[in-house]
């Protein structure tokens, strides 16, 4: 395999590992905070929808960004309203939002554009183009560092960037300040916060509509930036990737993104065949490699290569004690 | 405590839970400029208006027995198994195993067969995520969605490259021999004298289905081991006082709710397709979840609440071809369905336990003024 097509297969890893990104880090502030989601998909499909079609309609993308987000926090209030206010089972919760995502997008979609539960082709401002860093034309070619900053580092989605900064952005919030504190107490002894005199439903409910912000970018990217528009069950399974490549992480930061990387270099290798088989001199099922984050998920939640230990509190409602 | 009276957690909260779910429905047909009455109308006429009707809703509730069993025994141990898709989609490759590498005689020896192979991969399929939550603590919801995909990658990949005649572009395996096509209820209707369409629907293993359904009511409330489940899913911690192995409790409780799950192959696979297809399972093994909440993990409640959405299914597919309206529609009500019996379930019923206190509460006050 040459420079060239390295550099080739790490951006298209980048392309698919920032949705990935997007909604592990969404999943990591609803878990750290007690509250299991398993409603990424269904938050990150209703998003992709939303801000395709208001994208499409209003010619946009920014509205459609915005509609995504709104789409993705209205489910989040619902998965709220059935965890934090009725103490429901969150995973049953997660569930049914992911297919009310699933049947309400192609219904919609189906109402408003009569083209069997899909948005226009978005083209020109309805959707994120990318962006050329600066300098990068310039030294582009530059031998080495040239087309690595000029394919690689250059040349994405504002959304891409945004998705980066936000793993920093993530740890900050997390690890050092008064909020993300209380967010990472609440979901390992919710009672102790309790008794602190800071509300834990308020904190649940802030960590669960920060996932909804996040699911929803997700899933704008999907349908504004990785492609033009929105098709039927476009997610496909990547708010189930997320999952484990939180999981993976261990409800950690940087670690998500080494994982949603790493998951996304599998991805990126599934279209490229004629890559792996260059490189390990044997063809390999495409089917395999999809297959590969679960079992290796799998694996790391055996306990076979390093344990994975979720927020104590994760999944339990909070009562207080009368 | 219980507040409330049996009938009115058996029936009315889940009934309630029900219309609620049906009034949002009708909101969701206005919305897109439908006429639910209508819409109603269709899908009762489409699903049980006539004996074909029947034959689908049955031929869908058989799939829905099954991974409603499955999901139901699961929820007794408190083990959410999210993984009937994954389960079934390996019973189909039990099933294909058993019909395509073995020539039986009969029908009825080939399905007792497939039934076998439909059961042990299934089984299989739920033993290494019941492994891992009993011996080394992973979520059994976590392993079995992991567990779903893998099953679907391991099916493409088994079809393509094992299963599929040389020189066939279609990924699905050779077709079963033709003596292995199962009776369908229509032909014993016919041969009863009844005269009933010639489709190819229902068959005989929504009979099978029923058999499940009453073999998990004995095992559950009949013998041993059932009271030793649930007495495992009502409290971890007393079920170890009383003797009660976890281990071997969440392990065998996994194994049943498996096997129930791929059993529904023998009616996707063997009964309908004929042949091992990618996607025979359709979704059933979620909509397991949906009819478990709703039937109240019993198997009665779990039979009916599969003939509902067996209906529902038939119903929600005339609609597609009659009118506008897309079949996502069903999704759309199941999700309703397991978000107001399951997630929402304290939405209904707190207040509902706040009346009948009331009354309670004034029943016993009233003597006395």
């Amino acid at each position: 395999m040459d420079y060239i097509t390295l550099i080739q297969l790490l951006d298209s890893s980048v392309r698919f590992a920032t949705p990935l990104l997007l909604a592990c880090l969404a999943g990591l502030f609803s878990e750290r905070a007690g509250i299991f989601d398993i409603g990424l998909e269904g938050k990150m499909l209703a998003a992709a929808f939303f801000s395709a079609a208001f994208a499409a309609m209003s010619g946009s993308v920014w509205i459609g960004l915005l509609a995504g987000i709104l789409a993705s926090m209205a489910l989040s209030l619902l998965h709220g309203l059935a965890s934090i206010t009725f103490r429901g089972n969150q995973l049953i919760s997660g569930v049914a939002i992911n297919f009310l995502a699933a049947g309400l997008t192609v219904l919609i979609a189906q109402d408003w554009f009569r083209q069997g539960g899909r948005t226009p082709q978005l083209s020109g401002d309805a959707r994120f183009e990318g962006v050329t860093l600066p300098g990068a034309d310039a030294i582009a070619d530059v031998p080495f560092i040239g087309p690595l900053y000029a394919e690689l580092i250059s040349g994405h989605s504002v959304l891409v960037y945004m998705a980066f900064l936000a793993v920093p952005l993530t740890w900050w919030i997390l690890y050092r300040t008064r909020f993300g504190l209380r967010l990472r107490a609440v979901g390992e002894n919710p009672a102790a916060v309790d008794t602190a005199g800071v509300s834990v439903v308020g904190l649940r409910y802030a960590a669960v509509m920060i996932c909804g912000v996040l699911c929803g970018i997700a899933g704008a990217y999907l349908s504004t930036a990785l492609q033009a528009g929105f098709v039927k069950d476009m997610s496909a399974g990547r708010g189930f990737i997320a999952l484990a490549a939180l999981i993976f992480a261990k409800w950690r930061p940087w670690y998500a993104l080494w994982a949603t990387l790493l998951f996304g270099l599998f991805g990126a290798l599934e279209t490229r065949p004629d890559v792996i088989e260059a490189v390990i001199g044997m063809k390999v099922q495409g089917q395999l490699l999809g297959a590969l984050p679960y079992v290796m998920t799998v694996i790391i939640l055996a306990g076979f290569v390093g344990k994975a230990i979720p927020p104590r509190a994760g999944g339990e409602p909070y009562v207080k004690e009368r | 405590m219980d507040v409330m009276p049996k009938w009115a957690e058996v029936v009315l909260v889940p009934l309630i839970s029900l219309i609620l779910a049906a009034l949002i429905s009708a909101l969701v047909i206005l919305a897109i400029g439908e006429d639910p009455i209508a819409a109603t109308k269709l899908m009762v006429e489409g699903a049980v208006g006539s004996v074909r009707g029947w034959g689908y809703t049955l031929y869908y509730a058989t799939n829905f027995i099954f991974t409603g069993l499955a999901v139901s025994v699961a929820f007794h141990a408190r083990l959410f198994n999210i993984g009937g898709e994954g389960q079934a989609m390996l019973g189909g490759l039990g099933v294909a195993m058993m019909l395509l590498f073995v020539d039986w005689p009969h029908w009825s020896i080939g399905l007792m067969a497939a039934t076998l192979g439909a059961a042990a991969f299934g089984a299989f399929w739920a033993l290494i995520p019941a492994y891992l939550q009993a011996k080394r603590g992973s979520h059994i919801v976590i392993t079995t969605i992991m567990f779903n995909f893998i099953a679907s990658a391991l099916l493409i990949y088994a079809i393509n490259e094992f299963l599929k005649p040389v020189g066939q572009s279609d990924p699905a395996s050779a077709r079963f021999a033709a003596s292995m096509d199962l009776p369908t209820l229509n032909s014993m209707l016919n041969a009863m004298g009844i005269k009933a369409s010639k489709d190819d629907s229902v068959n005989v293993t929504f009979l099978i289905s029923l058999v499940c359904a009453v073999g998990v009511w004995v095992l559950m409330w009949r013998t041993r081991l059932g009271y030793e489940i649930r007495a495992f899913g009502n409290s971890e911690s007393a079920a170890r006082y009383a003797g009660i192995n976890p281990v071997k409790i969440t392990i065998i409780t996994m194994l049943i709710s498996g096997g129930l799950a791929g059993l529904m192959a023998t009616n996707t696979v063997m009964g309908e397709s004929e042949k091992l297809i990618l996607n025979s399972t359709e979704g059933a093994g979620f909509i397991g979840i949906a009819v478990a909440l709703m039937g109240r993990s019993h198997p009665v409640g779990v039979v009916i609440a599969a003939i509902l959405f067996g209906f529902l299914y038939q119903g929600g597919a005339e609609l597609a071809l009659w009118t506008s309206i897309p079949r996502e529609l069903i999704v759309v009500i199941q999700a309703l369905v397991i978000l107001f019996t399951g997630a929402l379930d304290n939405m209904v019923r707190m207040p509902l336990e706040r009346i009948f206190l009331a009354a309670k509460l004034r029943k016993s006050a009233g003597p006395a003024e």
